[in-house]
């Protein structure tokens, strides 16, 4: 049996339908929200990576690279968020965010 | 072989990540997310992507990870609390990952995957960082500048965010420091003998 572009593409549904399933499960815990966001971003990167290399293209890895930086980007700048809320109501529930409602 | 490994390595990054999302200690989900991301560049070796795995690791595991277990630690949280209605939404959030495995596995099974069974992650190179090297710099100049730009704006804003001043906290002011004359900074008195100023 040879490895081929299918073994990844499953690998990366199952990571990327448990990302899904942590961000339910874990409705109160924002933190966990963003590792589950990250799992999420994991499974496409392995996706774009798979592609490039069973089709030859290099793009697919530049694409890559790409969502690593949104992906780093986007972690700092949540858990900046999560520490600036932290420090203004001394907790992270997320159920309780509903003071724009209007 | 080749399959062998895949095995393995997939089996563990499945059960970390997981892991992850059932963990109690947060500090332990972020650990077996360094976990994922580690053996997840693994699996990119194996397919011949040895930049991407490395900076996989180098992003993720060096300062992702990191980043994430400071927050976790600084802040103090009652995380049992967070814990209580677990169970509320898994019923919800299984049936919208079966409806995500669904859709992706009815694309899948259209596609067919079948044609392409050999790998080659560094095309027309020698190797893989070659290879990304020659389109990235040339093809791809604009989107690596914007990526950069991308990187910068999002260090200004999570510095904007967390920043802040406390009232009553002595601080250097550089400008107040410059800007002070000779006029106002010396004072002559005339001390006359014995009687101090």
């Amino acid at each position: 049996m040879e490895l081929t572009l299918a073994h990844y593409l499953s690998l990366s549904a199952a990571l990327f339908t448990i990302g899904v399933f942590g961000i339910f499960v874990n409705r109160k815990n924002i933190i966990v929200i963003l590792m589950s966001l990250e799992l999420m971003l994991l499974s496409v990167n392995i996706n774009l990576v798979a592609f490039s290399a069973f089709n030859g293209d290099i793009t697919g890895q530049i694409f890559a690279m790409l969502v690593l930086t949104v992906a780093a980007a986007e972690a700092a700048v949540g858990l900046a968020i999560l520490v600036t809320y932290f420090r203004n109501r001394g907790d992270i529930a997320v159920e309780d965010v509903n003071l724009m409602r209007g | 072989m080749e399959v062998i490994a895949f095995s393995i390595l997939s089996t563990i990054v499945l059960i970390s990540a997981l892991c992850v999302i059932l963990a109690r200690n947060p500090v332990h989900s972020v650990l077996f997310l360094i976990l994922a991301f580690f053996t997840s560049s693994g699996l990119l070796v194996l397919i011949g992507a040895e930049f991407l795995a490395m900076l996989l690791i180098v992003v993720y595991v060096g300062a992702v990870a990191v980043l994430f277990l400071f927050v976790v630690m600084m802040l103090d949280i009652d995380f049992a609390e967070l814990k209580k209605q677990f169970l509320d939404y898994a019923p919800f959030g299984a049936l919208v990952a079966f409806v995500f495995l669904a859709e992706i596995a009815i694309v899948a099974g259209t596609m067919g995957m079948e044609r392409s069974a050999s790998f080659d992650a560094s095309p027309n190179a020698e190797t893989n960082v070659e290879a990304i090297g020659q389109v990235m710099y040339t093809d791809y100049l604009l989107l690596f500048q914007i990526s950069g730009v991308v990187l910068l704006i999002a260090m200004i804003g999570a510095i904007v965010l967390t920043l802040r001043h406390r009232p009553g906290v002595k601080r250097q002011s550089v400008e107040k420091q410059t800007g002070r004359t000779r006029e106002e900074a010396i004072e002559l008195k005339d001390v006359r003998p014995g009687q101090g100023i």
